[in-house]
C-alpha cells in the first residue's frame, strides 16, 4: 500500500466520523465517563492504537498540525507508523515539535512542556475500565460507576500500604475526575498525573479494542487517588538528563554496557532536543552515582 | 559522544516491508503461487479466512492468505479491515437453509431420514496416512455423480419440532443486531452472540465446546444435523419492493439436540444449539453449537459455573483479531512503565534495606 | 410497644411457579430487637430474609424502613443506589458462609475497613485504627490484622464477617444461619459474642434460623413459617414454652430436623 487511493479524509467515513463525534459529546459532557461506541477495524491491531486513531481520525481537520509520540518520543516505531497513516490518509501536516501541534496523539507520555486550550491530547487505552483488575465483569463494574461505589479500589491501595508501606501502583494510577468518575489515565507514567489536572487542552481516550470512549474537557479537576495520611506522590529516577541536563524531567533509563552502566535521558524526545537547541547541556557519559 | 538517541524509525520499517515482501516470495527460482490456486486448492484456509473475516469474498481470502504468507488470523484480520471500509448498499433477507442445495447432509440421531444421509466430500473416514501420490501432483479420479432430485432436504429438527419435543425457533421478527457497528453490552440477546460465534476463533471455539463435553458446563448434545451446501442470497431493494436474487454462498450449518429436563415454566425437552458459518467449516459449527448451548445456561434456569456458560468470558474473548492485537501489542515499547516500575521496586527495596540497618 | 417500628413488612406474597414461597406475611421490627424466623428448609424464612433486605422483590405487599432522619422508605421502590447505600452503612448482612462476604485475597484489616472507605473515609491510620478496634471485639487477636482470611479458622472467618459488618454501626443486621456450619462448642462463643455485641451497640436483627436453641439465646421473639405463611409469632419464651400450632409443637418437641 503506498497510496491511500480511494478511502475517505482520515481513513474513516463520514457516517463513522459522525458517530464518533457524538460519543466524544457525551464524553465531554460527563468527564471520566466511560461510553461505548461502534469501534470500527482498523487497518492497524488491536491493542496498537485503534482506538486513538479513531479519536483522532474523527477530531482531524484538514487544517490540523498532528503530532504522535509514543513513551514519549516521536521516533519509535509505532509512532512513526501511525504519523504516517494520517500523513497518508489525511494529508494533514505532521510535526515533533509540542508546541506546534494542534493534536497530539500519545501512548503513555504526557509532553512535559504544558499543553495550551487551542489543543487536542488523545490518549491511546488499551483498558479503559480501572477497576478491571479487580472486577473482572463489565457488567458489575458499569454498576459501580452508576452508584460511584469505589471503595474497592481504596481498599487496594489500603492494602499496598499495608504490604509495602505506600500505593505500589506506578504507572495508570486511577484517578478521580470532576469528583464523581474514577478513571484510568492510560498506562501514563503517575508521575504525569499531575498534569492531567486542570489541564487548558482538551483530553480524549480512545480504547479500539475495549470499543469505549472518555473525555476530560479542559481545566476539569483530576485527582490521583490517596490516603490523607499517605498522600499520592510521584517519582522519577533521581538523575539528571545525560543529554540537556534537565532534573524535572521524565527519564528514560539505557543500558549502557553489562556492568551496570547506565545513562538517563529524557524520554521527551522533542523537550530534550528544545532544551539542547536552547543550549543546555548534561554530562553525556554514562552516570555511576546509581550504583554508589 | 557517548549515546545518541534512537533515529530511524522511518527507514527501518521501510525495510522491514521489504525484507517481508521478500520473506514472502520466497525462492524466486519457485514459481509464484496464483490465486486461483489458492482459492481452488486451499479451499478450506479460505472458508475460515471468510468465516473469521466476516467477509464472503473467495478471491479477497485468497488474495489475503496469499500476502500473509497463509497466517489465517493475519489473513482474517486483512479482510476485517478491508470490510469496514465498504458501503453498505442493502442487507440480506433471512437465508433459508432448509431450501440449501446439499452436499452433504449428515444426521447423528436418526439411522435414515427423508433425504438420507449424504456423506459428501469429508475427511471423517480418510484414513489420516500422508498421500505421496498427491505429492506428485496426480490427477484425481472423477467422482461418481447422480442426477439432482431438486427436492427441498427438511431440516431434522423439523421432524422434531412436529412432536412438539424440541423447542421452537424464537420469532425472528426482531432486526438483528450488528455486532460491527455496535459495542457489545450485556446481557447480551441470542442473535448478538451467535453473531460473535460465527465470526469467533475456531480453536477457542473448539476448546470451549471441548470442555463442556468434558464437565465444564455440559448439555448431552446429540449433533441433530450438520449440513453443507449452497443457499440463494437475497435482497430486497427498497425501490423494488420485492426480494431478488444476487447469488448464492457456501454455508455450513449444525443443529444440536440437547437434553432440558424442563422447568417450572417449560415442559420436557429437547434445546437446540446452533452453529452456522461461512465455507464448509463442520469443525467450527460443531463447536458453535456447544457454546451457543453453553451459554444459554442462564436462559434455561442451569448453573452458570463453567467458562463456556458465561456469556461475557465467552464474547470479550472469542475474537481471534481483538485477541491477536492485544496479546501481540505486548511487543510495543514499554519502557516507560517499565521505568516507573523500577523506580517504584527500587524504593521498595531501599526502604526495607533501611528497615533492615534500622533493626541491626 | 408505643415506639415506632424499625422494618414493617405488610402483605408480602412471592410464588415460585405453583410453589408459594410467601403468603400475605407481615412482620415488625422495633429498633434494637431481635427478631427470629424460624422454620425447617423450604419453609420460605430464607426468601422472606432476602424480601425484608431488598435482596428479592415480592409479587404483592410492602417493606417500609425507618430511615436515620425518620422518614419511612419503600423498600422495594427506593432507588437502587439507594438501598445500596443503606446495605452498606445503615444495614448489615451476615451470610452462613463468611466466605460470600469477605474478600478472601483482602487482608483482615483491609475487609474491616472497607464499609468506612466506601462511606468516604480517607485516613488510612484511622481505617486501620478501627479495624483493629473491631477485630479485638470480636476477639480476634489485633496481630492477624494485616493476614488474609484463608489463614483463618471457621469460627474466626464468621468473627471477621461480623467486625466487618458493624464496623459502621449499622442500626439493622439481617442474618442468616449465623452460626451453621460452625462446630458446637465454637457456636456457643459465636453466640454468645454476637448477643452481648449486639445488646451492647443496640442493633435490631432479623434472624433466621433453624435453631430452636439459637433463637431462644438471641431472639425477643420469634416468627414460626411452614410453606411459605408465619404459623404462629410472639415473645420468644411464651412461644417456645407454650406452643399453640401444631407446627410449632412438632417443632419444639425435635421431631422435625432441618
Amino acid at each position: 500500500m503506498s497510496t491511500m487511493e480511494g478511502y475517505n479524509f482520515a481513513y474513516l467515513d463520514e457516517q463513522t466520523k459522525r458517530m464518533i463525534r457524538r460519543a466524544l459529546l457525551k464524553a465531554v459532557a460527563i468527564p471520566g465517563h466511560q461510553i461505548p461506541f461502534g469501534s470500527r477495524e482498523m487497518p492497524l491491531p488491536y491493542g496498537w492504537g485503534t482506538g486513538g486513531i479513531q479519536v483522532t481520525a474523527a477530531v482531524l481537520g484538514p487544517q490540523d498540525v498532528l503530532k504522535v509520540i509514543d513513551q514519549g518520543a516521536d521516533d519509535t516505531t509505532n509512532a512513526v507508523s501511525i504519523r504516517r497513516f494520517f500523513a497518508r490518509t489525511a494529508g494533514v501536516a505532521t510535526t515533533t515539535d509540542t508546541e506546534a501541534a494542534s493534536v497530539i496523539q500519545t501512548r503513555h507520555r504526557i509532553p512535559e512542556k504544558p499543553l495550551r486550550e487551542d489543543q487536542i491530547i488523545v490518549y491511546q487505552v488499551p483498558q479503559p475500565e480501572p477497576l478491571s483488575r479487580l472486577e473482572p465483569s463489565r457488567a458489575e463494574t458499569r454498576r459501580m460507576h452508576a452508584l460511584a461505589e469505589y471503595g474497592l479500589m481504596h481498599v487496594k491501595l489500603y492494602e499496598d500500604i499495608t504490604r509495602f508501606g505506600h500505593v505500589a501502583i506506578s504507572y495508570d494510577y486511577p484517578v478521580m475526575v470532576n469528583g464523581r468518575h474514577l478513571m484510568a489515565p492510560s498506562p501514563i507514567p503517575a508521575f504525569d498525573n499531575p498534569k492531567m489536572h486542570h489541564m487548558a487542552a482538551l483530553q480524549l481516550f480512545g480504547a479500539g479494542r475495549e470499543k469505549r470512549l472518555y473525555a476530560i474537557p479542559p481545566y476539569t479537576s483530576v485527582v490521583s487517588l490517596d490516603f490523607d495520611d499517605h498522600p499520592f506522590r510521584t517519582t522519577r529516577a533521581p538523575h539528571a538528563c545525560g543529554l540537556c541536563g534537565a532534573t524535572d524531567s521524565y527519564l528514560d533509563e539505557v543500558v549502557t554496557d553489562d556492568q551496570g552502566g547506565r545513562l538517563y535521558v529524557c524520554s521527551d524526545t522533542d523537550h530534550c532536543e528544545t532544551r539542547r537547541e536552547a543550549g543546555h547541556t548534561g554530562s553525556e557519559s554514562p552516570l555511576q552515582e546509581a550504583a554508589q | 559522544m557517548a549515546y545518541v538517541a534512537v533515529k530511524g524509525g522511518e527507514r527501518a520499517i521501510d525495510n522491514a516491508h521489504a525484507w517481508l515482501a521478500a520473506d514472502r516470495r520466497g525462492d524466486p527460482a519457485v514459481p509464484d503461487l496464483g490465486l486461483a490456486q489458492i482459492r481452488e486448492q486451499l479451499g478450506r484456509a479460505i472458508d475460515r479466512v471468510m468465516a473469521e473475516g466476516s467477509l464472503y469474498d473467495r478471491d479477497l481470502a485468497a488474495l489475503a492468505i496469499k500476502q500473509s504468507q497463509g497466517d489465517l488470523i493475519e489473513a482474517a484480520f486483512l479482510l476485517r479491515a478491508y470490510r469496514t471500509t465498504l458501503p453498505r448498499f442493502a442487507h440480506s433477507e433471512p437465508v433459508d437453509t432448509a431450501a440449501m442445495a446439499v452436499r452433504r447432509r449428515v444426521s447423528a440421531v436418526f439411522k435414515d431420514l427423508p433425504g438420507g444421509q449424504v456423506l459428501g466430500p469429508t475427511y471423517d473416514y480418510t484414513h489420516r496416512l500422508l498421500d505421496f501420490t498427491l505429492a506428485a501432483g496426480t490427477a484425481p479420479p472423477a467422482p461418481a455423480t447422480a442426477p439432482a432430485t431438486g427436492a427441498p432436504m427438511q431440516r431434522v429438527n423439523d421432524f422434531l419440532r412436529h412432536e412438539g419435543l424440541i423447542e421452537p425457533d424464537a420469532p425472528a421478527d426482531a432486526t438483528p443486531g450488528d455486532i460491527t457497528r455496535q459495542p457489545l453490552t450485556f446481557p447480551a440477546p441470542r442473535d448478538v452472540r451467535l453473531q460473535a460465534l460465527a465470526r469467533g476463533d475456531e480453536g477457542f471455539l473448539l476448546g470451549l465446546g471441548y470442555s463442556t463435553q468434558r464437565g465444564y458446563g455440559g448439555n448431552h448434545p446429540f449433533a441433530g444435523e450438520i449440513r453443507v451446501g449452497e443457499v440463494t442470497v437475497e435482497i430486497e431493494p427498497a425501490e423494488l419492493g420485492f426480494a431478488i436474487d444476487i447469488g448464492e454462498i457456501t454455508l455450513t450449518e449444525c443443529q444440536m439436540v440437547n437434553q432440558f429436563k424442563g422447568s417450572k415454566t417449560q415442559p420436557p425437552q429437547f434445546t437446540r444449539g446452533y452453529g452456522l458459518a461461512f465455507g464448509h467449516a463442520e469443525r467450527k459449527t460443531m463447536s458453535m453449537a456447544l457454546v451457543d448451548r453453553a451459554m444459554r445456561a442462564e436462559e434455561l434456569g442451569e448453573d452458570v459455573t463453567a467458562p463456556a456458560q458465561n456469556v461475557e468470558f465467552v464474547l470479550y474473548h472469542s475474537d481471534n483479531i481483538e485477541g491477536t492485537g492485544f496479546v501481540e501489542h505486548l511487543k510495543l515499547p514499554h519502557y516507560v512503565d517499565f521505568q516507573s516500575e523500577l523506580e517504584t521496586i527500587r524504593r521498595m527495596r531501599a526502604e526495607a534495606d533501611a528497615g533492615k540497618e534500622a533493626a541491626e | 410497644m408505643s415506639e415506632p417500628t424499625l422494618l414493617s413488612a405488610s402483605g408480602l406474597t412471592l410464588r415460585f411457579g405453583a410453589i408459594p414461597a410467601l403468603l400475605d406475611v407481615d412482620a415488625d421490627l422495633w429498633p434494637g430487637e431481635i427478631l427470629a424466623i424460624v422454620g425447617e428448609s423450604g419453609s420460605g424464612k430464607t426468601t422472606l430474609l432476602n424480601v425484608l433486605s431488598g435482596k428479592m422483590a415480592p409479587q404483592s405487599g410492602q417493606v417500609m424502613y425507618r430511615d436515620p432522619a425518620g422518614a419511612m422508605q419503600d423498600v422495594h421502590t427506593m432507588p437502587a443506589p439507594a438501598l445500596r447505600a443503606l446495605h452498606r452503612s445503615d444495614w448489615g448482612f451476615v451470610h452462613q458462609n463468611p466466605r460470600e462476604n469477605l474478600r478472601m485475597a483482602v487482608s483482615a484489616g483491609g475487609n474491616v475497613g472497607e464499609r468506612l472507605m466506601a462511606q468516604g473515609s480517607r485516613h488510612y491510620g484511622h481505617i486501620r485504627a478501627a479495624a483493629i478496634d473491631w477485630l479485638e471485639q470480636v476477639e480476634i487477636d489485633a496481630a492477624r490484622v494485616d493476614d488474609l482470611p484463608r489463614t483463618f479458622s471457621g469460627g474466626m472467618l464468621q468473627r471477621l464477617q461480623i467486625a466487618r459488618t458493624l464496623v459502621t454501626h449499622p442500626r439493622l443486621v439481617f442474618m442468616d444461619e449465623p452460626t451453621g456450619g460452625l462446630d458446637v462448642s465454637v457456636q456457643a462463643r459465636l453466640l454468645d459474642l454476637i448477643r452481648s455485641l449486639v445488646r451492647r451497640l443496640g442493633i435490631a436483627v432479623v434472624l433466621v434460623t433453624h435453631d430452636l436453641a439459637v433463637a431462644r439465646l438471641l431472639a425477643d421473639r420469634i416468627m414460626v413459617m411452614q410453606r411459605g405463611e408465619v404459623v404462629e409469632a410472639g415473645l420468644t419464651d411464651q412461644v417456645l414454652d407454650d406452643p399453640r400450632h401444631p407446627y410449632t409443637q412438632l417443632l419444639v418437641s425435635s421431631v422435625l430436623q432441618a
